[in-house]
């Protein structure tokens, strides 16, 4: 899964990585959906659209990876609880100039229980700041990777999923030993 | 009963509301999906089925996943899994399982070296 705020390159990078062309689903909210809006007071909207990028990467003969780009509006997740409990891990994807759109990804994350990477999008404005203060200022654990990258670079857009693929197995077998 | 086709109604609720029958949201066995269940045909479309029916047969002859079906209708997840539970009904889909995820951030080793192994042979 590929998660975090609103622009910090999720669509970018699902398209960068992806074998196919991604497609875009997009679902509309509307009246049918007004008992649902009122839970999450929208009372006043009647239309808003939220969409979900979809990509896979063909492993090899019998394996495919699945790329799910989250929906930018993280307040419509709830549309897609489908998408945390199909989840292998996620990347969270972080513009450091505005670190604050991505703490709702984060979040999300960890109260799913899907483990997590957190990879900065950098553009070309963007400052450079220590990884352990990305931690910091994210409040994720010390142990969480930290990557930079470019979304639009395909291959840096793969080492990223070795990265959390990586982390993955290392958590699994962590919690395969005993204790 | 003939749906509205083409843009009529842009916001998509009365084209959703007629493609399901009103149901917003699936029941039954639609709630085991999940966008990576994997669904595939078990039957060949038939005369006087609804479209879209028809489609999700003809998209599925291979394993997709929900996801890429989604997609591929270009609708929502919620209108899919409705439209595919109907089929499930009738044994015309069968859903898999995906891989499982494991709890707690478990996952099978084996198969995640595999998935490293696949994607490092694509960089």
């Amino acid at each position: 899964m590929i998660a975090g705020g609103f622009g910090t390159g999720k669509t970018t990078m699902v398209r960068s990585v992806s074998d196919i062309e991604p497609l875009t689903t997009e679902e509309t909210l509307t009246q049918a959906s007004a008992g649902v809006d009122n839970l999450i007071g929208v009372t006043d909207k009647t239309h808003t659209t939220v969409s979900l990028d979809f990509g896979k990467i063909a492993l090899n003969d019998s394996l495919m990876l699945y790329l799910f780009g989250t929906p930018g509006q993280e307040r419509f997740w709830f549309l897609w609880n489908g998408l945390f409990k199909g989840a292998l891990g996620a990347v969270v994807l972080v513009d450091t100039r505005r670190l604050d759109t991505s703490f709702r990804a984060i979040e999300e994350m960890e109260r799913q229980n899907v483990p997590f990477v957190v990879a900065l999008n950098v553009f070309p404005d963007s400052r450079d700041f220590p990884f352990d203060e990305i931690r910091d200022a994210l409040d994720v654990p010390a142990h969480t990777p930290v990557v930079a990258f470019d979304a639009r670079d395909r291959a840096a857009s793969r080492e990223v999923l070795v990265t959390l693929v990586q982390y993955l197995k290392d958590h699994s077998a962590a919690a395969l030993e005993p204790r | 009963m003939s749906a509205p086709r083409g843009p009529v109604d842009p916001s998509g609720l009365e084209r959703y509301y007629v493609l399901t029958g009103g149901r917003s949201g699936p029941g039954g066995s639609a709630t085991t999906l999940d966008v990576a269940t994997l669904v595939v045909s078990r039957a060949a479309p038939a005369p006087g089925m609804q479209h879209e029916h028809e489609e999700i047969l003809r998209l599925c002859r291979a394993p997709l996943a929900v996801a890429e079906v989604s997609a591929h209708l270009r609708l929502p997840f919620n209108i899919v899994a409705v439209l595919l539970s109907d089929l499930i009904q009738d044994d015309r889909i069968e859903a898999r399982d995906p891989i499982p995820a494991g709890a707690g951030g478990r996952h099978d080793v084996k198969l995640l070296e595999e998935v490293l192994r696949g994607l490092r042979a694509r960089l």
